[in-house]
């Protein structure tokens, strides 16, 4: 009861955030230099053309009650009708938001499958040539751009040894979808098991220094149930937080990869539309993307509250 | 007149530069960075072609001892163009950081220290700030401006100071209940004075220790744009806008996404290293 009283008041907090990226997304039509109704009617759209489009957008009707209308269609999930593809923008997104959603949570079980273990080697072997080549495996992944990794795997795995799609994306079975996000996946989870192996690193470091540790091997407790129930579960504290931004940076990071790979998700779908200057696509999935991070946020507290006990409500 | 005195010498350089830091990671990441440094500084001299100029005979040429990166479809030498974008890259990275490291932290000691309405102020917008993804916050900046180097800078800028403002916020925070402080306040030092010389000096450096991280993530970061086709536009020779111009080549032309993506890669490597060193060094004098 109390943890469902901490989910509302957390639920509650995250409104304000929410009205003031509504907000924003909705100035942003307006902060680009011109005229919205000229671009988005074309630049060689006729001036008639572009008085209707005016109407046809609500542009002619003062500020604040532009945004009422656009925050009342948000409510009802109505997000205007894209520009150039000339279909309901919510539609599109619905299309296309599972395939990102698949790609970010693939990516983050992968990076946590790597991350794990050898986060944990690395800290309990401190500054042996173990954690020294971690180290700089992980520093390695971090410098290396995503988009170029993307490129060399498609290069070895689809193009020289076709094991694996070149991109693009195979509905036709769940495990042809499947093969078609392992190489994405994988590429981005890189970033995230380094980043993650190195917080890893040090709670382990700092944890096995710990009298609570020296306490449960004295009373006799077996090496294994020492590493899950105080080594490791205490050591997962800071990575639950990490790995909330690191979702909110696979999201960000899916414009990119999902171009690389031409995955029909949310992320190729922003540099489809700014590419098209789309601009109600863009205000939409720019929307979406806040949206998605405040969820995961929200999910995070979550989890928070069951890993960690003293968690206050 | 310029006499040094050997010993006087040598103690100093010892106080720079301990010998337990250098390290070979240490070494590594300084060759890699002064190499960087070395090709931003005078392309003109290494690149040995020009990076713009089209050579219709020579088009997407596979390496050779004349095209050491090989040519892209326009017949440019790979190298050269490489080489040329080390200063754009680099600039990125160093630029993007140093503005968002300096405004930050202006904002971060000055809401933390008076507190108040300019405090909940940066919380707020930091709040609002931290609901999008890195990544789309400069796309949405960009759309908003248009694309460009220049668009390309301040969305950085814009997006950037946010971390600093809070790293120093949080430290001013710790720092302003110490005891040095209360004495320099005791003592009647302006605000000004205690900002600047008591609470800047300690505060600096984990900023200083995120910026050296934050290099390469900027660095990166405007890859990635110009990669998308958002920042440097061609055909100016960035390392992403040139892998960009290579992808559609990828099947029977690698070399040119390789190339300007593995220099990238080996730059972010020795700025990385470099950038760790520097966090050992500053914690240890710290004790």
């Amino acid at each position: 009861m109390r943890r469902l009283n901490y989910i509302l008041k957390r639920l509650l907090q995250m409104l304000p955030v929410l009205l003031v990226v509504t907000i924003m997304t909705f100035l942003m039509i307006h902060l680009i230099p011109g005229d919205p109704a000229r671009i988005m009617a074309g630049e060689k759209a006729r001036p008639d053309a572009v008085e209707a489009m005016r109407v046809k957008l609500g542009l002619d009707k003062p500020l604040w009650e532009q945004y009422w209308i656009y925050l009342k269609n948000l409510v009802t999930l109505d997000l205007g009708t894209s520009m150039k593809f000339s279909r309901p923008v919510a539609e599109m997104i619905g299309e296309r938001l599972p395939v990102t959603i698949a790609l970010t949570l693939f990516s983050t079980a992968l990076g946590l499958l790597f991350a794990l273990p050898l986060g944990y080697v690395a800290g309990l072997q401190k500054d042996q040539p173990t954690d020294h080549a971690i180290r700089i495996s992980t520093l390695v992944a971090i410098a290396m751009p995503s988009f170029w990794v993307g490129l060399l795997l498609m290069i070895l795995f689809s193009v020289t040894l076709h094991w694996l799609p070149a991109g693009g994306w195979d509905a036709t079975s769940l495990f042809s979808e499947f093969k078609c996000l392992i190489l994405p996946a994988f590429t981005q989870s890189l970033m995230t098991a380094a980043i993650l192996i190195r917080d890893m690193r040090n709670s382990v470091v700092d944890i096995i220094r710990q009298d609570y540790v020296d306490f449960a091997k004295s009373k006799g407790l077996s090496a294994g149930a020492v590493r899950r129930r105080h080594i490791i579960r205490n050591s997962m504290v800071s990575t639950v937080t990490l790995l909330s931004m690191r979702m909110a940076a696979l999201l960000g990071g899916s414009v990119i990869i999902e171009t690389v790979f031409a995955l029909p998700g949310i992320g190729k779908l922003t540099y489809d539309a700014i590419s098209a200057r789309d601009y109600t696509v863009v205000q939409s999935v720019v929307f979406l993307f806040a949206l998605l991070v405040l969820v995961v946020n929200l999910l995070t507290d979550i989890i928070y509250s069951f890993l960690d006990p003293r968690v206050e409500f | 007149m310029k006499r040094y005195y050997p010993q006087s010498e040598k103690t100093r350089r010892k106080h720079l530069l301990p010998a337990w830091a250098v390290t070979p990671t240490f070494i590594l990441g300084v060759v890699i960075v002064v190499i960087a440094l070395i090709m931003a500084i005078f392309p003109a001299q290494i690149a040995p072609y020009d990076p713009t100029v089209v050579d219709i005979t020579a088009r997407t040429k596979a390496p050779s001892a004349a095209h050491i990166f090989g040519t892209d479809n326009y017949g440019r030498d790979i190298f050269s163009r490489v080489v040329w974008g080390t200063r754009i890259d680099l600039s990125i990275g160093f630029f993007g950081v140093l503005v968002p490291l300096i405004i930050g932290s202006i904002i971060g000691l000055l809401a933390a220290w008076y507190g108040g309405w300019l405090d909940s102020l940066l919380m707020r917008i930091s709040e609002i700030m931290m609901a999008f993804p890195f990544t789309i916050l400069v796309i949405a900046i960009i759309t908003i401006l248009g694309t460009g180097t220049i668009n390309l800078y301040i969305a950085l800028w814009l997006v950037g100071w946010m971390s600093y403002a809070r790293l120093v916020r949080a430290e001013v925070m710790t720092l302003k209940k110490s005891e040095f402080i209360e004495a320099a306040r005791v003592a009647g030092f302006s605000d000004a004075r205690i900002l600047l010389r008591h609470v800047l000096p300690n505060v600096i450096s984990s900023s200083i220790v995120f910026a050296a991280s934050d290099m390469v993530m900027c660095m990166l970061t405007g890859a990635s744009m110009s990669f998308l086709g958002l920042g440097v536009q061609p055909p100016t020779p960035e390392w992403g806008a040139i892998l960009n111009e290579g992808r559609t080549y990828i099947t029977y032309a690698s070399w040119m996404t390789f190339f300007p993506g593995l220099v990238l890669a080996i730059t972010g490597v020795g700025l990385s290293l470099l950038g760790d060193s520097m966090t050992d060094i500053l914690r240890r004098k710290g004790r």
